[in-house]
């Protein structure tokens, strides 16, 4: 099953798909939590309940999103290249290699696509949950839950950069650098955002 | 019935799979297979090569619909060998 799988993901080119999709919403996953975590950090004193309850409704927004978006749009891209292929070849391909992957490789790519900002996401908040379930080590005393999981979207949105980085070639350092740029300018945008909007 | 022993076919087929994994392919149907491709023509999304199946009995039902179900579709036969096989009982 899984050879067949391998099969029809190199005959569609889907791994270089499904690999966009995971860096693309992965990315969208970090910071939309990075943004959620910033504005409860800034808007004071919030418990982690409400903050892990407000966290895990975006996070199953984004898995459904993700899931359905890329289904919907890779499977309507997946069929217009069977047909494309079919006018060039001047016969109908349903019993192909190619019917196949066309009806099965847009689940695969959506499942990246959800499960990617998911997976990201419940990372980040692997501290709140730690401190929530009272499994909050007394070494790790010297920051707050908020401020780890924080720190954690910080070096996920890096390490996004990096594993981009290390797939186009680029100097993995520098485009860690950018990504983790992006994260910062969007923090320091929402703390700003938050001293205008404190402004009487 | 005669027995296929070598068919030269002209077929069209998708980029993918490529020439190398097509004839792969094709020559796993059977460890007697050997399999010559040549890519004849190459065209926006379609290829046209001629292959070349030499085995000791080709099952040819199973050659082309293997083929289809790697997106190609024969265009003709080219060339054909076969071997009589003498039907039992017509030598008593």
């Amino acid at each position: 099953m899984f050879s067949r799988l391998r099969y029809l993901i190199e005959l569609s080119q889907s791994h270089r798909i499904a690999r966009r999709y995971f860096v693309t919403n992965g990315f969208d996953g970090v910071l939309a939590m990075l943004g959620l975590l910033m504005g409860f950090r800034v808007s004071g004193s919030v418990s982690i309940d409400v903050i892990i309850s407000a966290c895990v409704g975006a996070v199953v927004a984004l898995f459904v999103s993700g899931l359905s978006s890329a289904y919907i749009s890779e499977a309507a891209e997946k069929q217009h290249e069977l047909q494309a292929l079919e006018k060039s070849m001047l016969t109908a391909m349903d019993d192909s290699v190619h019917a196949e992957a066309a009806q099965w490789m847009p689940w695969l790519i959506a499942l990246v696509n959800g499960f990617s900002p998911l997976l990201l996401a419940l990372l980040i908040l692997v501290p709140l949950f730690m401190f929530q379930l009272q499994l909050w080590p007394d070494a790790l005393n010297i920051v707050s839950p908020l401020d780890l999981a924080i720190i954690v979207a910080l070096s996920l949105a890096f390490m996004l950069g990096v594993f981009l980085g290390r797939l186009n070639g680029h100097f993995w350092l520098w485009t860690g650098v950018r990504a983790l740029l992006v994260a910062v300018m969007t923090a320091l945008i929402i703390l700003l955002l938050n001293q205008f909007l404190a402004q009487p | 019935m005669a027995i296929v022993t070598r068919v030269v076919l002209d077929v069209l087929k998708p980029h993918q799979p490529n020439a190398l994994a097509f004839a792969s392919q094709l020559a796993d149907l059977d460890a007697s297979i050997k399999v010559n491709l040549v890519v004849q023509e190459v065209d926006d999304k379609t290829q046209t090569i001629v292959l070349s199946i030499t085995g000791e009995r080709l099952d040819f039902e199973l050659i082309t619909q293997h083929i289809k179900s790697m997106g190609g579709s024969v265009h003709s036969i080219d060339e054909v060998d076969v071997q009589g096989e003498a039907i039992r009982g017509s030598s008593d």
